[in-house]
């Protein structure tokens, strides 16, 4: 893990003179210490999000070549230690008017909030907050990542078409596990179904060595069921649940089945291309945070291309309009809802070796688009800044 | 031995069928398909994942993209034996034969380029920068345009193939997949996989004739993805494959407008039309097989089924 980039690499870069012939598309990211987790065999990738930025400027540049337009990307990087909004204003002093943004909901918002950012188009390629699309949505903020709503929906059809609807629950203690959580109940409920019984994940211990002991005990007295929820979004005890579990259990959420915004797994609809042009600059796989960030890069130069606004407020309407559509390897055009800036995009359902099924799933019908069966609809919506709901 | 043997097959060839060859991308093989009675005849082994196929103008050859091997391979068609391979440049998906037999246009999907080989001297002779992804690949009667349309980039490129040098770039909806001349050369059709829409190009000045749009009731409009296409025998139609819709629409060409929708085989890509012009072949990638349908009715005769993910189709005359 590098976590000396400083805020000074992205202001080195060269400042582009408006959008004439050359977009500038600043990558601005808050960078977190990765939380502790049980299991030593992961690393998160130290580019997360960010080579899905790079291959995004890479794809929409080869097309920019035909048309006389070019792109370049002013990455910043804030450390954990170093203040983001006083570096968001950086940037923003220096000439950034798109930005693609990993940051938690509360930066995103300061910077979203700062008077010199009013007029500008900010992607929001990594928090998956319900609020950020509902009561806290800012008019200048659109999202490529998909939010909690949306996954736990996805879970929910699945639930339904299977009809294994009998669901008990396993939380873990941390807000992003909470926030899942309440995320999935809500969808339940949506769908009309209810929880059997729900335990919170309690232990400290390191389960590496006693979740063959821990874990039954645990779930023992849970009620029976066909489905297993855990939340457990760091992917810290998840993983020692599987195949420990009192009765023979199916695991869904963080664990077994996850609704996923993008996964190494997907490769239908010309997904494998996308794979392997990812693999072949990163020499990784490509997650769900670098595709939210590929789709955002991708959405701004499909807007270029197409629609050719002039500044980033016509830009955002562009994107907003109904005649976007974006290719995003998922099936179905990506595009976004203009009451709260959320990209509608399929969520697929994965196993670690497989796509299971890919949401909206057959049968869930929606007046607009199939897309709006997943996450927050427009009557449900409590977001305002988007204007007039017609 | 070996002559008298060869004098049989010769000699038998006028009684035996017309073929249509399909390539299935996930059996590594190619399946051939008698064009009267519907019977598989053979299954020949191929490369890996094999996608675009055609045949040599003069029908000597079959040239198939054998995507995963990075390469073209030659196939006698009248034994199966592979006779050679041709350097295609990676991963190549679709490609066009020129109209002297000569050259190959190969679209390498993993480079962004599209590459030119002698088929004579078994070499590359070009190779022009494209777009992202490009796939849909089509040379003009007269051989002096050849176009490559790029999924990613959403263009159609034109190609000075004198020059190698691109004339023109235009821009297309989302996700173009496959680009056809009309038989005259005056017309270009290129398809659009996600933006859903066929787009029509004078070749001459290169400028958007119109744009045809699929609307089919009880399937959604997301699903409406035309792919391959074909015109029919006298030119007057084209065949557009609907992908995920399982339907092939009849387009009239002087009017654009969708004339019906015949229903086919799960995820439809390519087709192929029997050298006596009275069916269309139709290659079914999800449900694994081909639809075959009478041109004159319209209707769907016969399912065959053939390996996993039927991708390519090419039709042979043997008489």
């Amino acid at each position: 893990m590098t976590r000396m980039m400083l805020v000074a690499t992205g202001l080195a870069a060269l400042a582009v003179p408006a959008w004439a012939d050359t977009l500038r598309i600043d990558w601005l990211e808050r960078q977190t210490v990765p939380p502790p987790v049980l299991s030593n065999l992961e690393e998160t990738p130290e580019d997360l999000g960010l080579a899905g930025a790079r291959l995004g400027v890479k794809d929409i540049a080869t097309t920019g070549k035909f048309m006389g337009h070019d792109y370049v990307l002013n990455e910043t990087r804030v450390a954990p230690e170093d203040d983001f909004l006083s570096a968001a204003k950086a940037v923003i002093a220096d000439g950034a008017k798109v930005l693609v943004v990993k940051a938690p909901a509360p930066d995103l918002l300061a910077l979203a909030d700062l008077p010199e950012a009013k007029d500008l188009l900010i992607l929001n390629a990594f928090a998956p907050d319900d609020s950020l699309r509902g009561a806290d949505c800012r008019a200048n903020v659109l999202h490529s990542v998909p939010s909690l709503a949306m996954r736990a929906d996805a879970l929910g059809q699945y639930v339904l078409a299977k009809k294994w609807t009998r669901l008990a629950l396993v939380s873990g203690p941390n807000p992003e596990d909470k926030a899942f959580a309440e995320a999935m109940k809500a969808s339940l409920t949506k769908f009309g179904l209810t929880l059997e019984g729900e335990k919170a994940w309690a232990f400290d211990a390191d389960m590496r060595r006693v979740a063959s002991e821990e874990v039954p005990l645990f779930t023992q007295d849970l009620p029976a069921h066909d489905l297993l929820l855990v939340a457990d979004e760091r992917g810290d005890f998840g993983r020692y649940i599987a195949y420990n579990t009192w009765s023979p259990s199916l695991l869904a959420g963080s664990e077994g089945i996850v609704p996923k915004g993008w996964s190494p797994v997907v490769e239908h609809f010309g997904a494998a291309q996308l794979q392997s042009r990812f693999i072949a600059d990163t020499s990784r796989q490509m997650q769900a945070e670098d595709f939210a960030a590929w789709a955002a890069v991708n959405a701004i130069g499909e807007e270029v291309a197409r629609f050719g606004g002039e500044d980033a407020p016509s830009m955002r309407a562009n994107l907003l309009s109904d005649k976007f559509r974006l290719a995003g390897f998922l099936g179905t055009p990506l595009s976004f809802r203009d009451w709260d800036g959320q990209m509608r995009q399929p969520v697929p359902l994965v196993t670690p070796r497989a796509v299971v099924m890919l949401a909206p799933l057959e049968g869930f019908l929606h007046e607009r688009s199939e897309l709006d069966t997943l996450g927050t609809d427009l009557r449900e919506s409590t977001c305002t800044a988007f204007g007039d709901k017609t | 031995m070996i002559r008298a043997l060869l004098l049989t097959t010769v000699l038998a060839s006028p009684a035996m069928a017309d073929e249509i060859w399909v390539t299935n991308e996930l059996d590594n093989t190619v399946s051939v398909i008698d064009a009267d009675s519907f019977e598989v005849l053979h299954t020949y082994e191929t490369g890996q994942r094999p996608r675009g196929v055609t045949f040599s103008r003069d029908f000597s050859v079959l040239y198939i993209c054998a995507s995963d091997s990075d390469t073209v391979q030659v196939m006698d068609p009248n034994t199966g034996k592979i006779l050679h391979e041709l350097p295609s440049g990676e991963d190549p998906e679709q490609f066009v034969v020129s109209p002297d037999d000569r050259f190959l246009y190969i679209a390498n999907e993993d480079d962004a380029i599209t590459t030119v080989v002698d088929t004579q001297t078994r070499k590359v002779v070009a190779q022009i920068d494209v777009g992202i992804e490009p796939e849909g690949m089509a040379v003009s009667p007269d051989g002096k345009i050849q176009v490559t349309t790029s999924e990613t980039t959403n263009m159609a490129h034109w190609i000075d193939t004198e020059t190698h040098k691109i004339i023109a770039n235009t821009m297309v909806d989302s996700r173009p997949r496959h680009a056809e001349f009309s038989p005259d050369g005056k017309q270009l059709w290129v398809s659009a996989e996600v933006g859903g829409t066929v787009s029509v190009f004078d070749v001459e000045t290169q400028q958007e004739l119109g744009k045809i749009g699929f609307e089919m009731p009880n399937i959604r409009p997301e699903k409406l993805q035309p792919v391959g296409m074909k015109f029919s025998p006298d030119a007057s139609k084209v065949f557009v494959a609907l992908g995920p819709a399982n339907h092939i629409a009849v387009v009239d060409v002087a009017t654009r407008e969708v004339e019906e929708y015949i229903l086919v085989g799960r995820r439809v890509w390519h087709m192929a039309i029997s050298p006596d012009e009275t069916k269309l072949f139709t290659t079914n990638g999800v449900s694994g097989d081909v639809t075959v349908v009478d041109i004159a009715t319209r209707k769907p005769l016969k399912t065959v089924k053939v390996g996993r993910y039927p991708w390519g189709a090419a039709a042979r005359p043997t008489n």
